[in-house]
């Protein structure tokens, strides 16, 4: 199945991450509700790595399984990873001075949410949409 | 260039140039120039060609001078950079086969070092030209975009609009807090309005900037309102948690105004005659 992977070291290729998230959507069938949906979140993932880790890679793919079809979004850094992961999942928890709204959006904004973090060694999150 | 390198050149120069004038057609057709008239591309090619052949007799300076005036030319019609250089790299090939067609000058070091080094030097002088043109319309651009990037406009006495379009970066959000700011002082607004038809994704950070710019205008003494916020940018807005609710926010530019107007005790009202 195709991928279409992003590397992200400047605000530009945030914008560039998204535009192929949702060309992708697009290509799947999503609504507009939904591609905006997927498009904030790779918004959000792409500027986290471009904050927190500096550099990283952003990379979207189709995914089929059983009967339904969906977006998978893979983030993916060596920068310096995250200590209490659960802290991070709460609202409004941030080192940054942002919202902190970023990674339990993504969660609510996607389907499945999966993140693997070791500290110094960076992060890794999965996210994925079901079109129904 | 050497002396004895330079009378071998001069006196091939016609076999040279015409030899070139064929094989570059090919350049041509890989670049896609086919669009060009004919009589505007053999004319620039053996202007091109003149050029290089000069800079044997005259020295490099003046065909320096001669090749900025060209570069400029080409730059301006949009020639691609590329067709220049692989235009040139033909050069050397064919300047090199003709020189080497003589037996005495069959792998001549010094002939092909010549030749290598005039080349290079016309290379550099190009790519310097064409990076130098970027460079000064990425400029150029980068300026009108951070003009039209967070305008404010006063629409009415005490009430101004600024709309956003297109992606929102951490220089872009300066900007808008700036020319917030600056724009209320100046228009005395009491009212201004931020339109949000255009960005294309407000993410947790454009949200982050836009609380704090119209908390920003609360403290100089104005009221912000929220408007054009599309409906799937509702849904996602919700969905990242970001709460709006103590923060005005009107569907369309349209309602805004309506509620700008009576803020301002304004009201619109048909002539009838
Ligand atoms: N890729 C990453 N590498 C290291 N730390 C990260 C990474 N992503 C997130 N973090 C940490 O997790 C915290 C929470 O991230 P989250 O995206 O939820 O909020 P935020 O980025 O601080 O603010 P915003 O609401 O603007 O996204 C961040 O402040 C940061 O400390
Ligand atoms: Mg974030």
């Amino acid at each position: 199945m195709s991928q279409t992977c992003v590397e992200v070291r400047s605000e530009w290729s945030i914008v560039a991450a998204r535009q192929a998230g949702r060309t992708i959507a697009k290509e799947v069938g999503f609504g507009s509700v939904d591609q905006a949906r997927i498009t904030t979140a790779i918004s959000e993932l792409a500027r986290n790595i471009y904050l927190y880790a500096k550099v990283g890679e952003i990379c979207i793919e189709k995914v089929v399984e059983a009967n339904k079809v969906g977006v998978k979004v893979s983030a993916s850094d060596n920068g310096p990873g995250i200590k209490d992961l659960r802290r991070v999942m709460e609202d409004g928890y941030t080192t940054s001075g942002g919202l902190g709204a970023g990674l339990p959006g993504v969660k609510r904004l996607m389907d499945e949410f999966l993140i693997d973090s070791k500290e110094g060694e960076g992060t890794k999150i999965h996210a994925v949409k079901w079109l129904r | 260039m050497k002396p004895s390198v330079a009378k071998l050149i001069e006196t091939k120069r016609e076999i040279i140039s015409e030899d070139w004038l064929k094989k570059v057609e090919e350049v041509r057709r890989e670049h896609h120039l086919e669009n060009i008239s004919d009589h505007v591309y053999t004319n620039t090619n053996k202007e091109f060609v003149e050029i290089i052949l000069n800079a044997v007799g005259q020295g490099q300076e003046s065909c320096d001078e001669q090749l900025s005036g060209f570069t400029e030319r080409l730059i301006q019609l949009g020639w691609p950079l590329s067709y220049l250089t692989r235009g040139l790299q033909t050069f050397r090939k064919v300047i090199l086969d003709t020189l080497f067609e003589d037996q005495e000058g069959k792998g001549d070091f010094e002939i092909y070092y010549e030749v290598e080094s005039w080349v290079d030097e016309i290379v550099n002088t190009l790519v310097n030209e064409y990076s130098g043109s970027w460079e000064n319309t990425v400029f150029l651009q980068k300026m009108a975009l951070k003009e039209l990037s967070a305008p404010l406009i006063p629409v009415f006495e005490h009430i101004s609009v600024m709309p956003l379009i297109g992606t929102i970066d951490t220089e872009r959000a300066k900007l808008i807090m700036e020319n917030l700011l600056n724009g209320v002082i100046e228009h005395r607004s009491q009212v201004v309005l931020i339109d949000i038809t255009g960005v294309p994704v407000v993410d947790t950070m454009v949200a982050n900037h836009i609380i704090q710019a119209s908390e920003a205008v609360r403290l100089v003494g104005a009221d912000c309102i929220l408007v054009g916020i599309r409906p799937e940018i509702a849904q996602t807005i919700v969905n990242l948690g970001i709460d709006l609710s103590k923060f005005p926010t009107k569907s369309t530019l349209k309602k805004g105004i309506a509620s700008a107007l009576e803020m301002t005790q304004k009201k619109i009202v048909k002539i009838e005659n």
